[in-house]
């Protein structure tokens, strides 16, 4: 204010001077280029450079344009404030001079003009930069305004403290002990305002901590493959030949005619040297075929080892055993059937059944198999052995499928049956009885069937069936699929399992069911065969008519030719794969099938009366029948009409059944009805059995057949009359065959059948010769008995000669699978004489 | 007249081949050339062509086994004994000889 103040008094002053005031303007108290200069206020209104309100402190430049001072100066001349500066600025070059109001007097005056142009910019631009820069770079001191004093009892005491007295007046005067109380520790010794979260307080984030990483974009990466080796994975060659042309081309060559030459003799050598003597024959393993050299095992036994004894309580009890069978693919199963004894009580157990027993558990069954009536003959199918057929007393025959139960017995174990009966109760149908029941799943009509009891069942095996008219046909399917039956009511029947084509169109309830595949459980009944039950009928039957006489003869028991054609695919289908279904199969058209020409239709039929019938099935049949008795047994052979090759003498006690051996064919064994078992060896005696195991059995042996498991484990089953199933194992010497065994077995057949031809040729002479003998006698009355003697010496000798024939015979037909099972024991005491 | 060599040396070797094939129990006679592919044969081909390879192997691993122990050995006869029957080979140079016997029969 006050210099402001002064300035313009100063001014004022000087416009009031209005004279030139002149200044000395020479004197060097500025720079030569600079001219302190007043103004008055005419002129600073002239030039719009009045003092603080056009030029300022802060803006003290002001830019005037040499021609209005020029002007100026020329209208004003003498007392223009610029004629102390007139030369100066006519010299000036350019065209604005600068005029700077000068705050601090620096050059004595209020302003100065700049004379030159260089200064002028010089001016311009640094002076209060420099100012300002020399102003700010000096530090200043700092001066203390009581920041760095302590504040110290912040708290002061606005008034005093109060000081009170207080007197609690008690009854009782006792102590009083004070402490001290956190008021924090108790929640309702004070109130508190607690703080909150202003909901309507927010603090926006405008920062965030982040973590960045950098991915490439572009990546390179790269692995290792396996280095595919080519490897072949099938190759198919042929070998290499050569055409005919070239192998007549070799033919022809020289050297291969040398080659012969010089070849040859050598392999005659070595043929010859083959025949003279068998250098690789070990002669001492070859001395004994017996068990010294063979039987590792400690024991050495050469008779029937009792290996087990199956029977049960329940259901065999006081039952005869009509018929055992081994199963064919499980080793260690049997299966019995069971039936009435004649002096049987009528209070009974259990009805007819099929027992199945298992080696894995004597005590106790694995199932039984439920028959409407006594069961007197059944076999497993060849091909599938789940499915059982069986003969009734009643002439119906039964199918059974025990599919279900198979895994049973294939699986058992001895523990888990001990649980089993323990019942008193007997239940067939209940499900929950631990031995399962199978029901049979299909019967024959019972008009079609037998008039009299099925005394023998056989499957056909499955390379061939039969037609309608008996002729031996391809069986496409290679399953067994018929059976043939024989009973007393002196036929045959031939029975099929599948539905015939000319009832294609058979009621269609049959079919829904046969489409379902058997069921498991035990209650209900497979139906795989449902199409047959009570429907199924024969397809032809044979009735066997007597050659000689009238009336036909009553056949117990056949035996045919098992037949196997060897086939390219020569396996045989398992029960599980490509199990038929056999509802679904239709007996072919007869015309369709290839008829097999090397079948042999023939077959044996055991009859009533003793007799042996050789018959053919197919229906142009020729009979013969040879009719043989005694209490002994006989081998025929087929071909050979005339007579048994070999018979046996007579026996105190009747034989009942017979059963080669499966491995030698010299052996065989012969039960009896004393309940001993008997086993011949046709090459070491031929008249007297080799072992006899006397009394095995308290009753009749009713059944035997041989098994066997492995080629070191046979068995024998041995089945009596009071219900008990008796296995042995037989011993190696009796199921090792001896050198060339079969051999000469042969040789012995064929000298028999020599033997018999020769003997009947004689004793038709003989009986010629004893006629003209008689009439001679007549006439003479005076023959010496004597010449009748040497005819029957020799009668005589020839008879035991014989009679090793006959038993010759029968070996090699069971040997062929022709003898028929049971040798039926009519006793008709004549003479062993195949002719009577 | 002499009759023509080339079908001499046929029938020579048919004769010498009959004669093997005369003896007892003999099954088969094969020729096989050195490369193993047979030349003449009583068997069928299948089986021809199965024991002209193998025994060629046979009678290969054979003679270099001689060989590699003694070089100056060779072989000249080989029998093979089985269970069912005998293989005798003669080999040579170019060819060799199989018969196959059943000494027992």
């Amino acid at each position: 204010m006050a210099p402001k103040a002064k300035k313009r008094s100063t001014s004022k002053g000087r416009g009031k001077g209005k004279g030139k005031s002149s200044r000395s303007s020479t004197s060097l108290g500025h720079p030569e280029d600079i001219f302190p200069l007043v103004l008055t206020s005419a002129t600073q209104e002239l030039f719009n450079c009045r003092i603080d309100e056009d030029v300022t402190e802060k803006n003290p430049f002001k830019l005037l344009k040499k021609d209005d001072i020029v002007g100026d100066m020329k209208k004003r001349a003498a007392i223009s404030d610029f004629s102390p500066v007139k030369h100066k600025v006519l010299e000036y070059p350019e065209e604005e001079m600068l005029l700077v109001f000068d705050f601090n007097l620096t050059y004595g005056q209020c302003f100065y003009l700049v004379l030159k142009p260089e200064s002028k910019d010089r001016i311009l631009k640094t002076p209060e930069v420099e100012d300002l820069l020399m102003s700010d770079k000096r530090p200043q001191f700092w001066i203390s305004l009581g920041s760095e004093k302590e504040i110290e009892e912040p708290i002061k005491e606005t008034r005093e403290k109060l000081r009170l007295k207080l007197r609690v007046d008690r009854a009782v005067q006792s102590k009083v002990c004070f402490s001290d109380r956190d008021c924090s520790e108790s929640k309702d010794s004070h109130l508190e305002c607690t703080s909150y979260e202003d909901s309507k307080f927010k603090i926006k984030k405008l920062l965030t901590d982040s973590g960045v990483q950098a991915v490439p974009i572009l990546q390179t990466n790269s692995c290792q493959t396996m280095r595919m080796v080519p490897k072949d994975t099938f190759t198919q060659y042929e070998p290499r030949e050569f055409s005919t042309e070239e192998k007549e081309m070799i033919l022809k060559k020289q050297d291969l005619v040398d080659f012969c030459a010089a070849q040859i003799p050598r392999m005659l050598f070595a043929l010859q040297q083959e025949e003279i003597i068998n250098v690789f024959l070990d002669d001492w393993k070859a001395l004994a075929t017996g068990l010294e050299t063979c039987d590792w095992s400690g024991q050495v036994s050469d008779t029937l080892v009792l290996h087990q004894v199956f029977t049960d309580q329940k259901f065999s009890k006081n039952k005869a055993i009509s018929c055992l069978n081994w199963h064919p693919t499980i080793n260690g199963v049997i299966a019995v059937a069971i039936t009435k004894r004649e002096e049987e009580l009528p209070e009974t157990f259990s009805g007819p059944l099929i027992i199945v027993y298992s080696f894995s558990d004597p005590s106790n069954p694995q199932f039984l198999l439920e028959c409407p009536d006594d069961i007197l003959a059944f076999q497993f199918s060849p091909s599938n052995p789940n499915i059982i057929v069986g003969g009734c007393l009643n002439g119906q025959i039964l199918l059974w499928d025990i599919s279900a139960h198979v895994t049973f017995i294939q699986a058992t174990q001895p523990s888990s049956r001990k649980e089993s009966s323990n019942s008193d109760k007997f239940d067939l149908n209940d499900s929950k009885e631990n031995i399962p029941v199978v029901r049979f799943c299909a019967v024959s009509a019972l008009e079609s069937s037998h008039k009299a009891p099925v005394t023998d069942v056989q499957w056909l095996p499955p390379t061939f069936e039969v037609t309608t008219m008996g002729v031996p046909v391809e069986n496409k399917q290679k399953v067994s699929v018929q059976i043939i039956t024989c009973s007393p009511d002196c036929t045959l029947r031939f029975w099929d399992v599948r539905l015939p084509a000319v009832f294609t169109n058979t009621p269609t309830e049959s079919t829904p069911t046969a489409d379902q595949k058997t069921p498991l459980t035990t209650c209900s009944v497979p139906e795989t065969f449902k199409h047959l039950d009570r429907t199924w009928k024969p397809l032809f039957r044979i009735s066997l008519s007597k050659i000689e006489t009238k009336g036909e003869y009553v056949p117990m028991k056949f035996s045919f030719e098992n037949f196997n054609v060897p086939t390219e695919r020569d396996k045989e289908i398992k029960g599980t794969e490509g199990l038929p279904d056999y509802s679904k199969l239709k007996i072919p058209a007869s015309e369709k099938l290839k008829e097999m020409e090397n079948i042999n239709t023939k077959f044996f039929v055991g009859t009533e009366n003793g007799e042996i019938v050789y018959s053919d099935w197919k229906l142009e049949s020729d009979d013969s029948g040879r009719p043989h008795r005694g209490w002994n047994f006989a081998i025929w052979k087929e071909g050979v009409m005339d007579g048994p090759l070999v018979a046996s003498q007579y026996f105190e006690q009747e034989c009942t059944v017979g059963c080669w051996s499966l491995s030698r064919p010299a052996v065989f064994f012969i039960g009896k009805t004393d309940g001993s078992v008997e086993i011949w060896d046709l090459l070491k005696n031929s008249s007297e059995p080799l072992q006899l195991h006397p009394h095995i059995s308290k009753s009749k042996i009713t059944c035997m057949k041989a098994c066997s498991f492995t080629a070191k484990q046979h068995f024998l089953a041995v089945a009596d009359d009071i219900g008990v199933l008796r296995i042995f194992e037989i011993p190696k010497a009796l199921y090792l065959p001896s050198r060339h065994e079969s051999l000469s077995m042969k040789k012995y057949f064929d000298l028999e059948v020599d033997s018999l031809k020769d003997y009947l040729k004689r004793e038709e002479f003989w009986t010629k010769q004893k006629k003209e003998e008689d009439e001679l006698r007549i006439k003479m009355k005076m023959e010496p008995e004597k010449s009748e003697t040497p005819p029957k010496e020799i009668h005589r000798l020839d008879l035991t000669e014989y009679s090793d024939d006959l038993i010759l015979e029968e070996q090699l037909l069971q040997d062929m699978g022709m003898w028929p099972i049971a040798v039926e024991s009519d006793m008709q005491n004549t003479q062993n004489h195949p002719h009577s | 007249m002499k009759p023509p060599a080339v079908f001499d040396f046929q029938a020579e070797v048919e004769e010498t081949l009959k004669r093997i094939q005369s003896q007892k129990g003999v099954q088969g006679i094969i020729i096989v050339n050195s490369e193993g592919i047979p030349v003449k044969s009583t068997l069928d081909n299948q089986s021809t062509v199965q024991y002209s390879a193998l025994i060629h192997q046979l009678v290969m691993k054979a003679r270099s086994t001689l060989r590699d122990i003694d070089p100056q050995n060779d072989l000249t006869f080989l029998r093979v004994r089985s269970k069912k029957n005998e293989i005798m080979i003669a080999p040579d140079k170019d060819y060799f000889l199989i018969v196959i016997q059943n000494p027992s029969a």
